[in-house]
């Protein structure tokens, strides 16, 4: 039991903390929060100073402690986040490189990595939240094409993605978790329709997909037809591994700037803004540390996280939303003020309970698939 | 990185949980209860298997392993509801004759409080003028003393590894009630309400884990204080929701789950000032001692 890394894990560091330094005053001023089509520009012209230098694979083919320097050092350096390009690079990437054909990972996996291409995730539906298995959206085979109708919600960046991970149910009759197939839909095909959707926050993060008799080619599926809920589930396990590894280590940068506002307005002097301070640091130090145990668990095991996510995620959505309410509490009248930083963040934080299955779903997924207790209702 | 348990590390877990199940199983614990005394062979037993030995250079007739073999073994301890000033005891190898071996009991004045002064053959800090508690633990006699004691963060650190190994113990009797019990017709642990308890129960556990064998590793002092905090809310909370969860029979003296909540709560308040603890952290910000 250790934290050290190995001579060739520093290197890596050091050689990346190299190239961050020259390569970051590089970068083009950040686009503003609503501005799609910029912070499209943006994260892909990050993602191909990535892959240029020859980092674009690391969330693939490096090894889980290299990845969690790569988002530590990154983070770190106060270097863009992948942005847009998420979807592609932890969701539809990893799983057409499990699941696809070599024609499919031929095909679009280099865009991804190049930054050519970005994906969005068409999964949720109105009335299939948390629930996927119970979505909708309909596709029947007409010679080789799919024929889909039906809609999706909370799909973040629709209106600037070239692609969709799309499920769709291809039979009716089967069990719920049987009758679901992935297809790779373009985003430009006839029949297709984004409506942005207005979030809590005032930002457009994510779309509406309204699909009217949209056709697919069967080649664009991946895996096989009524198998997409195992193809779903390597990507799912994916998202709750290892996607929030940057965001803690923000966190912990954060919580610093907290303190030291606090300090300067004096709302440092009352003993209780302090130790509720001093509690989040001892979160975000243990979540730090679970992270790395986790990865380490991973590392041990052959790579893929396992359902410890879910641990990870529901107690790092809790804390994350406790640290902007802490910082509310420091900035005192001035966090109802949205042009101060962290209101925002504030904000956006109450997705963080919601998103990726709710903190219910995953007590129950922590329940019934760790503890072992029965099905529960 | 391997910030996971070596082979020789888990089995080093893998003895002391054995030597703990054969000696001080379920029987002994209750025995023990009803006794209230300290078991002084089984002291020396420990003595003799290197528990107290674990962190003494093997040039002193120790076992010469580190912090984290240390703490491994204190979870045990502390899942096996082991009574006795153990971390005292473990702290006082090398130094005190006779702590190495189990052959003498050493107690500690911690928090303003020192456990089991009666029982013990040395006492290090000022435990003049002690006034005798009617202690909440019926394992844990307790005296309250005159001044605090000087905060140790070794003391601190292998105190979180006995709330670990308690907290651990309360959230697996937890979900073995959960499994059995039916109310309804069908086992409460179908109920998401009662599911919401035993995860919640498992998430502390693991973060407090993670936070502990951290600090174990680096022996950094705001790493130690961020365990203690993390350790004593797994505990607390992980035997109160077990006790939520066993109903009505969660109040009897008859279920172990007091005894889990109430050596909690004495371990909480020996571990040291938490407002020490959470200001140490708060300076950390800063970057600033506290």
């Amino acid at each position: 039991m250790d934290l050290a890394h190995t001579p060739e894990e520093d290197e890596f560091r050091a050689r990346l903390r190299e190239w961050l330094a020259k390569a970051l005053p590089s970068l083009p001023p950040k686009p503003s929060p609503d501005d799609w089509p910029g912070r499209r520009a943006y994260d892909l012209g990050w993602q191909r100073m990535l892959y240029d230098a020859g980092y674009a694979d690391v969330h693939w083919d490096a090894s889980p402690t290299t990845r969690l320097i790569f988002l530590e050092e990154t983070e770190k350096a106060g270097a863009p986040y992948v942005g847009a390009n998420f979807v592609g690079l932890l969701h539809a990437g990893p799983t057409i490189a499990a699941e696809g054909t070599a024609g499919q990972r031929a095909r679009w996996l280099p865009p991804i990595l190049r930054g050519d291409e970005v994906w969005c995730q068409g999964f949720s539906e109105p009335d299939a939240g948390s629930d996927l298995a119970s979505l909708r959206t309909r596709a029947r085979k007409d010679g080789d094409h799919y024929v889909v109708s039906g809609s999706k919600i909370w799909t973040s960046h629709a209106e600037v993605a070239d692609w969709c991970e799309l499920l769709v149910r291809t039979d009716g009759d089967a069990p719920r978790h049987r009758g679901i197939t992935w297809l790779a839909m373009p985003m430009d095909a006839p029949g297709v329709t984004v409506r942005p959707l207005r979030t809590l926050a005032g930002s457009t993060e994510f779309a509406e997909v309204f699909l009217d008799e949209v056709r697919v080619p069967v080649a664009n599926r991946v895996g096989e037809e009524n198998d997409g809920w195992r193809v779903t589930m390597v990507t799912l396990s994916f998202e709750r591994g290892t996607a929030f590894v940057g965001e803690v280590v923000a966190c912990r940068r954060v919580l610093g700037e907290v303190a030291r506002e606090a300090r300067a307005n004096g709302r440092w002097d009352d003993p209780a803004v302090r130790r509720r301070l001093g509690r989040l640091n001892a979160e975000f130090r243990a979540l730090w540390r679970l992270t790395q145990w986790n990865v380490s668990e991973a590392e041990a095991s052959g790579g893929m996280p396992g359902v410890g996510g879910s641990v990870f995620k529901l107690r790092y959505s809790r804390a994350r939303q406790e640290l902007y309410d802490a910082a509310a509490e420091v900035l005192g009248a001035a966090s109802l003020d949205l042009d101060r930083r962290w209101v925002l963040d504030r904000l956006s934080s109450l997705s963080y309970t919601i998103a990726a299955g709710t903190s219910e779903i995953q007590r129950n997924i922590v329940a019934e698939r760790i503890l072992g207790l029965p099905k529960g209702r | 990185m391997r910030f996971q348990p070596t082979e020789d590390q888990l089995a080093l877990r893998a003895g002391v949980r054995g030597l703990l199940e054969r000696r001080f199983g379920r029987d002994a614990l209750r025995a023990a209860v009803d006794s209230g005394g300290l078991d002084r062979r089984l002291w020396r037993e420990l003595g003799e298997a290197g528990f107290f030995a674990l962190r003494l250079p093997e040039a002193e007739g120790g076992v010469g392993l580190g912090l984290p073999e240390a703490v491994l073994a204190f979870e045990e301890a502390g899942r096996a509801l082991l009574p006795g000033p153990l971390v005292a005891t473990h702290l006082a190898a090398g130094t005190v004759p006779g702590a190495a071996t189990g052959e003498t009991v050493v107690t500690a004045v911690h928090g303003g409080l020192v456990t089991w002064l009666d029982g013990a053959d040395v006492v290090r800090g000022d435990a003049a003028g002690a006034v005798p508690l009617r202690s909440v633990d019926p394992l844990t006699p307790l005296h309250r003393a005159a001044v605090a004691g000087a905060p140790d963060p070794l003391f601190m650190l292998l105190t979180a590894a006995e709330q670990l190994g308690t907290a651990g113990r309360a959230g697996e009797l937890a979900v073995r009630y959960a499994r059995t019990r039916e109310q309804f017709g069908r086992p409460i642990g179908a109920f998401q309400a009662v599911q919401r308890l035993c995860a919640e129960s498992l998430v502390r556990v693991e973060v407090a884990r993670a936070a502990v064998y951290a600090a174990a590793v680096t022996a950094d002092p705001v790493d130690m204080a961020a365990a203690r905090l993390l350790a004593d809310e797994a505990a607390v909370r992980g035997a109160r929701d077990c006790l939520q969860v066993h109903g009505g029979m969660g109040f009897t003296w008859e279920a172990d789950v007091h005894l889990c909540l109430k050596r909690a709560w004495v371990r909480a308040q020996c571990g040291g000032s938490v407002t020490e603890s959470e200001e140490l952290l708060a300076g950390d910000l800063l970057g600033e001692p506290a």
